[in-house]
């Protein structure tokens, strides 16, 4: 008989039960963003979050990111509740389980492409040992861009710096990448070789990918699409990605 | 910290117009404090080596003479006081007093002598002049005045004097001839001159007459006695407290150069009080011009400071960047503003009016170092912690 803590499954990465969300607490202009919301990821899930302009995907990714707290409901990350820890283990939660790919890549300028795919590991252990750099560098040369590990962001295209960002988010080997509208500012052959890029890591890592998306090209090529309209999730499937 | 210092470094060296601009601030504020810090203390100690070039930093006197009123009881009374007149006397048992002070680790040189009135004559012409009567070896540890001669030797003996240029041009005396010395009591001597010196104070160079310590005994007939103890201490600015303690020990009036000259004293500290303001409105700007570089700083980079938090920075590995920021523009400024104060300083020992030597000590250098140092981080302390308290979610939505 399986006790009540068995009730997750081994290879659940993310649960959220009945997450709600509200902006602006106690004010005549309360909002609530997200109502009631569900939703497990599993190891190796490859996951489009659509919905239009205004739906609350951004404000779940956050609650998912652990960047912020919902207003109402349970996260549990790798079967951990996330309600109780102190912002210094969300941080640490955040460095060693979660990677993010934001729309904009979001490196730091003043560092090469090399320095911030190893910053995550630098600002939890400082110098980084050879193993690291190692680690980082394949990450790089993975993401095509072997020959500009040592140039600075103002020195690659828009497509090398999402690679960059990309071998970023996976350098402490995440459990759960999030990606907002990774492709979101790039041309589509640019946008196809990154998606093709968290794809490969998905299969090779077997981390759970959530992409948030404007493109329907892009949710159609994954295996499962969640839909949030106002809120709600409102479509939940998986299907067989087209291009498998 | 490895990881702090290796972001404050980039983010300095990346925002290196600001950088630059702010630093070139803080060298001019540095070299500021430094020259006028080494300015300062080098016309203080030239003015105090000068004061102090004529005196004796502690001077020993008999306890003055007093009148004992018996007490009064219960009952209300009249007093009419006449104070008593302050004749010579003799410090009691002075040899072994010096014995005792010859001792004591604080002093370096102790030196009784005797002065009193006199007339010196030559001709028809009289000035009034004081004799002091020394053992010259024990003096001259006090005030070297066989440093300042201009003509003869100084050699104070049976018959020998040494006077002052003052006197000696009144007198119309060279080394060699012949002066008599009246002090008033009927005691005359007539003495050879052998030399002459120039202290360059005015009043000692006109009064000031160097004499067998046995003779002047006889002369104002204080036969075996001397009027005063001169001592000099190590540490200049000891000698109140030193005095102070002497006093009470000996019984004696005590007497420490910085009570005697306590005009003086109070021109100092005002001048040393003038350099610290100085010194602070100068930190105080230099500390704004930090603070509010580093505050743009980090409005510039919020979203930089988001992605940092998102990836794992703690709050206070984000104070920490912008604290190290401040202390190393405060530290950088310091050595180039140290480089530039010294700069100043050797120049003005150049091409300045030449009065005095002004010098930097390696003490002022390594102040002023911690002082910007610890101005800089404090200064960064505010925009640190707006940069720590920066939520990563709006930092990256609003940046």
């Amino acid at each position: 008989m399986a006790e009540a803590g068995d009730f997750n499954s081994a290879d659940e990465v993310l649960r959220l039960e009945g997450i709600g969300k509200s902006y602006n607490l106690g004010l005549p202009t309360e909002a609530e963003v997200l109502h009631g919301i569900d939703l497990a990821l599993t190891r190796g899930d490859f996951a489009a979050l659509v919905g239009p302009s205004g739906s609350g995907k951004s404000t779940l990714l956050n609650l998912i990111g652990l960047l912020d707290r919902p207003t109402r409901g349970r996260i549990q990350l790798l079967g951990e509740p996330t309600a109780e820890m102190s912002d210094a283990e969300l941080t640490a939660r955040r460095a060693t389980t979660i990677g993010f790919v934001f729309q904009f890549h979001h490196l730091i300028p003043a560092f090469t492409a090399l320095e911030n795919v190893l910053m995550p590991h630098m600002l939890r252990r400082g110098r980084p040992n050879p193993k690291a750099s190692a680690w980082a560098r394949q990450l790089l040369t993975d993401v095509g861009l072997a020959a500009q590990i040592d140039r600075y962001p103002d020195q690659l295209s828009g497509g090398q710096q999402q690679r960059v960002a990309i071998a970023r988010a996976l350098a402490a080997r995440p459990a759960l990448l999030l990606a907002d509208e990774p492709t979101g500012n790039l041309d589509t052959v640019t946008a196809d070789g990154v998606f093709e890029l968290l794809r490969r890591f998905n299969r090779t890592f077997g981390c759970a990918v959530l992409v948030v998306t404007h493109d329907p090209r892009l949710s159609a090529r994954c295996d499962r699409v969640i839909e949030l309209v106002d809120g709600r999730i409102v479509r939940d499937e998986r299907h067989a990605a087209a291009d498998n | 910290m490895w990881t702090a210092w290796m972001i404050a470094v980039r983010f300095l060296r990346d925002g290196r117009g600001q950088t630059i601009l702010i630093l070139f601030g803080i060298t001019i504020g540095v070299a500021v404090i430094v020259f006028v810090t080494a300015l300062i203390s080098g016309l203080q100690a030239n003015i105090i080596a000068r004061t102090l070039g004529t005196q004796a930093h502690i001077t020993l006197h008999a306890p003055d003479e007093v009148n004992h009123i018996a007490p009064a009881g219960d009952i209300t009374r009249l007093t009419l006081e006449d104070p008593r007149p302050q004749r010579l006397r003799s410090i009691n048992n002075w040899q072994h007093m010096r014995d005792l002070l010859d001792t004591d680790p604080m002093l370096d040189a102790v030196s009784p002598l005797v002065s009193g009135p006199a007339f010196a004559q030559r001709g028809n012409a009289r000035r009034s002049v004081a004799l002091i009567g020394m053992d010259p070896e024990r003096y001259l540890r006090v005030i070297p005045v066989d440093r300042d001669m201009v003509a003869g030797r100084f050699q104070p003996a049976a018959d020998k004097v040494v006077i002052g240029h003052r006197l000696a041009t009144e007198l119309g005396l060279r080394p060699g001839d012949r002066l008599r010395i009246d002090a008033g009591n009927g005691r005359t001597a007539t003495v050879d001159i052998s030399g002459i010196f120039e202290l360059g104070v005015r009043e000692l160079d006109e009064r000031y007459v160097y004499m067998d310590l046995k003779q002047v005994q006889t002369l104002i007939d204080l036969p075996g006695g001397v009027t005063t103890i001169d001592l000099t201490v190590a540490d200049i600015f000891d000698a109140d407290a030193i005095a102070a303690r002497i006093g009470g020990l000996t019984g004696l009036k005590s007497e420490s150069w910085m009570e005697t000259n306590a005009q003086l004293m109070n021109a100092l500290a005002a001048q040393r009080l003038s350099t610290r303001m100085i010194s602070f409105f100068v930190a105080v700007s230099v500390a704004f011009g930090i603070a509010s570089v580093l505050s743009v700083s980090v409005v510039q980079r919020t979203r930089q400071i988001g992605i940092l938090r998102a990836m794992g920075a703690g709050q206070r590995q984000m104070l920490l960047v912008f604290v190290l920021q401040g202390a190393l523009l405060g530290m950088i400024g310091a050595i180039t503003g140290s480089i530039c104060g010294v700069l100043l300083i050797a120049s003005f020992d150049t091409f300045g009016p030449g009065l005095f030597e002004v010098s930097v000590t390696p003490g002022l250098i390594a102040a002023t170092m911690v002082l910007a140092t610890t101005v800089g981080a404090l200064a960064a302390s505010q925009p640190a912690r707006r940069a720590a308290r920066l939520d990563p979610v709006t930092a990256i939505r609003n940046g």
